[in-house]
């Protein structure tokens, strides 16, 4: 499981990570019924404070994305995929508003940004078939 | 018995005409990382040398696990893990030797995981104190200081003047020893990234007096950072109610505020100012805003 924290932005910590096993869950990189790290192995891997990761687990489990069993860890939820399209979209939502929040300084409309969101889409495209 | 392993009472402490430390009141949690900031001479090595009864209080008191490690330093300092400053270690000794004297004053020096640190740590034991790198150095002192599994970790600038190599094994260590249930680590640091990043509760000292102490967490979401636009360039920076800092030139400056910003909006409001960008600040910044605004 690779996560990464940023100080630069002012994400609280256990927020970075949560948003971060949410994207590793929803893309698929950690599949259902995969055990995550022990809070001291992932506090010692990332060099947070354990507590930090406890909360992130502690969110995590009550927004659904991760049980955790008694004695034996915490593991990704198997209920997880009715959630991912909703999951998806979120995290998409996130980059889209931090987006329109940046155009809005630079004095574009909405209209501008979407036939740039359409052009810079066709070009990505033509690439993936490279 | 108190759940707090560290309690300062109005500790005062001169060294001559210099107060080093002023009437200096908090606790520290068990089970917590506590990070100790300051500016140099800001009193940080003479408040953790109290803890380890290294200096008596002029006034006011220290209490470590509800002792005083004056009065019972063999109560006391047998549970503390200590790393000075200048570490201050026996330059003529081996390695080896030096493990070995240490571990004959703590009875529940743990052998096995001392040899565990060495090779995590890559240290060869017969080399002498006085030939090892300044990382190697941190390295032994922080394994001095760890290797009887202490319940309570002070650590002077554990960081400072080190490599990122060497900083990430101090840090780990710092996490490996609260993650044992229960065990308290206080350490000082200059790297306010660091201490953002490991610890859970904050002290930040400034000329001997306690500036604020909390959780981390509030100490953040307390402080608020704003970048706002004014009409007029100026070029002093404007004096804002409930401000704590104002950096800046002509058109644009940067706001740091502490707690509730409203008379700081009614300000903007009433100069035609707007917001440009607001933001939790880091603890750095928040450091900065504190002692250099």
């Amino acid at each position: 499981m690779q996560i990464r924290i940023s100080q630069n932005d002012g994400t609280p910590i256990y927020q970075q990570v949560v948003s971060q096993v949410r994207l590793l869950v929803s893309s698929g990189r950690l599949a259902e019924g995969q055990q995550l790290p022990a809070v001291r192995k992932l506090a010692e891997q990332l060099l947070i404070n354990p507590n930090t990761v406890a909360r992130a687990y502690r969110e995590l489990e009550s927004a659904g994305i991760v049980v955790s069993r008694r004695g034996s860890g915490v593991f990704v939820s198997d209920s997880c995929s009715p959630l991912s399209r909703r999951e998806k979209n979120r995290i998409l939502n996130d980059r889209i508003d931090a987006l329109l929040a940046e155009a809005v300084q630079l004095d574009f409309d909405l209209e501008n940004v979407v036939t740039l969101v359409r052009q810079r889409g066709l070009r990505f495209c033509k690439g993936e078939k490279k | 018995m108190t759940d707090n392993v560290i309690d300062l009472r109005s500790l005062s402490r001169a060294f001559g005409k210099k107060q080093a430390l002023q009437n200096v009141t908090f606790s520290v949690p068990k089970g917590s990382v506590f990070g100790l900031v300051g500016e140099n001479r800001a009193g940080k090595t003479t408040l953790l040398k109290h803890a380890f009864g290294l200096l008596k209080a002029s006034s006011g008191s220290i209490a470590v696990f509800d002792l005083d490690p004056v009065q019972e330093p063999a109560a006391v300092l047998g549970r503390i893990g200590y790393l000075s400053e200048d570490r201050d270690l026996p330059t003529w000794m081996r390695v080896d030797q030096l493990m070995h004297y240490r571990s004959a004053f703590y009875p529940s020096w743990d052998h096995d995981y001392a040899k565990e640190l060495v090779t995590m740590f890559d240290l060869d034991v017969k080399q002498r104190i006085r030939s090892l790198s300044r990382g190697q150095l941190a390295r032994v002192g922080l394994l001095l200081a760890i290797a009887h599994r202490p319940e309570l970790l002070l650590l002077d600038e554990p960081s400072s003047g080190l490599d990122p190599v060497v900083r990430r094994d101090i840090l780990a260590a710092i996490i490996r020893t609260v993650a044992d249930e229960g065990r308290t680590v206080l350490f000082s640091s200059h790297l306010l990234d660091e201490v953002q990043r490991v610890s859970d509760h904050v002290a930040m000292l400034h000329g001997g007096q306690l500036l604020l102490c909390d959780r981390l967490e509030a100490v953040l979401s307390q402080h608020s950072r704003w970048t706002i636009r004014l009409p007029d360039r100026i070029q002093v920076a404007p004096n804002i109610p409930g401000g704590v800092s104002c950096r800046g030139e002509g058109h644009e400056w940067s706001v740091v505020c502490n707690g509730r910003h409203e008379q700081f909006q009614r300000w903007l409001l009433e100069h035609n100012g707007k917001v440009i960008e607001q933001a939790t600040p880091s603890l750095d910044e928040i450091f900065v805003a504190r002692v250099g605004g």
